[in-house]
């Protein structure tokens, strides 16, 4: 089941050439790149893990790339994501966020529904692969 | 591209591409180097007519651009550097023209594990453009086997070898140590194609750069001073760690610190434009270097300013 989380996720996948176009896009706002992977792509799972720290100072995206070609080398079956930091307001905060490779199969997710409390439901969501 | 240009002017390249901008601004800014000019010409002309072959569809390959600036402290190295990638920007084989100046301290790290993180942090900024490496034989410490400085300059030369298009290298030193450096690491010497050597600076250009500095600065000197300051620089010479313009640079600072000192001690009620901007004799003579030199101590100092 495509995994639809970030940015351009409703698209087809995005070209080095294009992720290049958005990473340069970033440079250009003075935004700060960082690479993270993820092998469990929950939606609630929000703490993905560093591929070392994000970029500051970078003029030009090929930075960026080299990282990710070193990223997508080792973890090249995990889901891959540029996040783009934003420190205008005194913060880095996260502004632009989008998956830049994915597992060859991607895993589902199942919804079970739990009966408590008499008719009561509760609704719960894992990854199935 | 689907059709391919039949003819190519150079003449128009030339001007339209904005190297003879580039080129002029060199010539106008930078006092003497004729050697160093002529290379650069000489380089800018092999670039143009790459860049025209690519045009015409010959078969070509991304000429090796990295260069190594030779000479002694104070010769302009840093601020050739800065034009060749503004020149470099322009011809279209860097994609950004900014420069990083780097030195050791920059690639080489404290610990196992910290060099290589910290030499590509300063590879990815300085993608798309220059990468200035100062005093580069510092990476390389034959005393000491175990030296960091041996991980840093693998991992520039397979940067150098493999992304070619992506940036350039300058590594810059002075000549006899640049050249010690070179024969440890032969890896080096065959990956950089442009040997460019600055000269030192005559008596005559070094004045004529002090004039640019004050002109620059808004500054005037009296005829008096001018010989004064044409004295100091001969003298100057002869003393220890003389660093040609950087030496003269500091002089300049220094008689305006004199000046300031005397106008302020000395002037009573308002003084114009024309005083403020006025270097006398005076000013230039009260520096040691005409008091019979500067013993070896002060000299250390003088050479560390």
């Amino acid at each position: 089941m495509r995994n639809t989380q970030g940015t351009f996720s409703f698209l087809p996948d995005l070209t080095d050439d294009q992720i290049s176009a958005q990473i340069q896009y970033c440079l250009d706002k003075d935004w700060a790149v960082g690479v993270e992977y993820c092998y469990d792509p929950h939606p609630r799972n929000i703490y993905w893990d560093m591929w070392g720290n994000p970029m500051f100072d970078l003029k030009d995206p090929k930075g960026v790339m080299m990282e990710l070609a070193d990223c997508r080398k080792v973890h090249g079956d995990a889901y891959i994501r540029l996040n783009a930091f934003d420190n205008t307001r005194a913060v880095e905060s996260v502004t632009l966020s989008f998956i830049v490779n994915r597992p060859k199969v991607e895993p589902t997710i199942r919804m079970t529904r739990q009966e408590v409390n008499g008719r009561s439901v509760r609704y719960t969501h894992e990854i199935v692969r | 591209m689907d059709t391919l240009a039949t003819t190519v002017d150079l003449r128009a390249e030339y001007e339209s591409s904005g190297v003879r901008e580039v080129l002029d601004e060199l010539d106008r800014d930078m006092i003497g180097l004729a050697p160093v000019k002529a290379r650069i010409r000489e380089t800018a002309a092999l670039l143009l007519v790459e860049k025209a072959r690519k045009t015409l569809g010959l078969t070509h390959l991304t000429p090796t651009l990295h260069m190594s600036f030779t000479g002694n402290p104070g010769t302009g190295k840093t601020t050739v550097a800065l034009k060749m990638a503004g020149l470099l920007k322009r011809l279209g084989y860097v994609r950004k023209g900014h420069l990083v100046s780097v030195t050791r301290d920059d690639l080489v790290g404290q610990y196992i594990g910290h060099t290589a993180p910290k030499t590509k942090e300063v590879l990815k900024r300085a993608m798309g453009g220059v990468l200035f490496i100062d005093e580069a034989y510092y990476l390389y410490r034959p005393d000491n086997e175990r030296d960091y400085g041996q991980e840093a300059i693998e991992i520039l030369l397979q940067i150098m070898e493999n992304n070619r298009d992506d940036l350039v290298v300058i590594l810059a030193g002075y000549a006899d140590r640049m050249d010690t450096f070179f024969n440890a690491n032969p890896g080096f010497r065959s990956r950089i194609a442009h040997h460019i050597d600055f000269p030192d600076y005559t008596d005559a250009e070094l004045l004529a750069i002090t004039e640019h500095m004050m002109a620059e600065q808004n500054y005037r000197a009296t005829d008096d001073a001018r010989t004064a300051f044409g004295e100091y620089i001969g003298l100057r010479r002869a003393q220890p760690h003389f660093a040609n313009a950087r030496s003269i640079r500091n002089a300049f600072d220094r008689a305006r610190l004199r000046q300031a000192n005397r106008l302020f001690a000395a002037a009573e009620g308002p003084l114009d434009a024309e005083a403020l901007s006025t270097l006398v004799e005076a000013d230039v003579r009260a520096s040691r270097v005409f008091s019979g030199g500067l013993d070896s101590r002060t000299a250390e100092m003088e050479g560390k300013k």
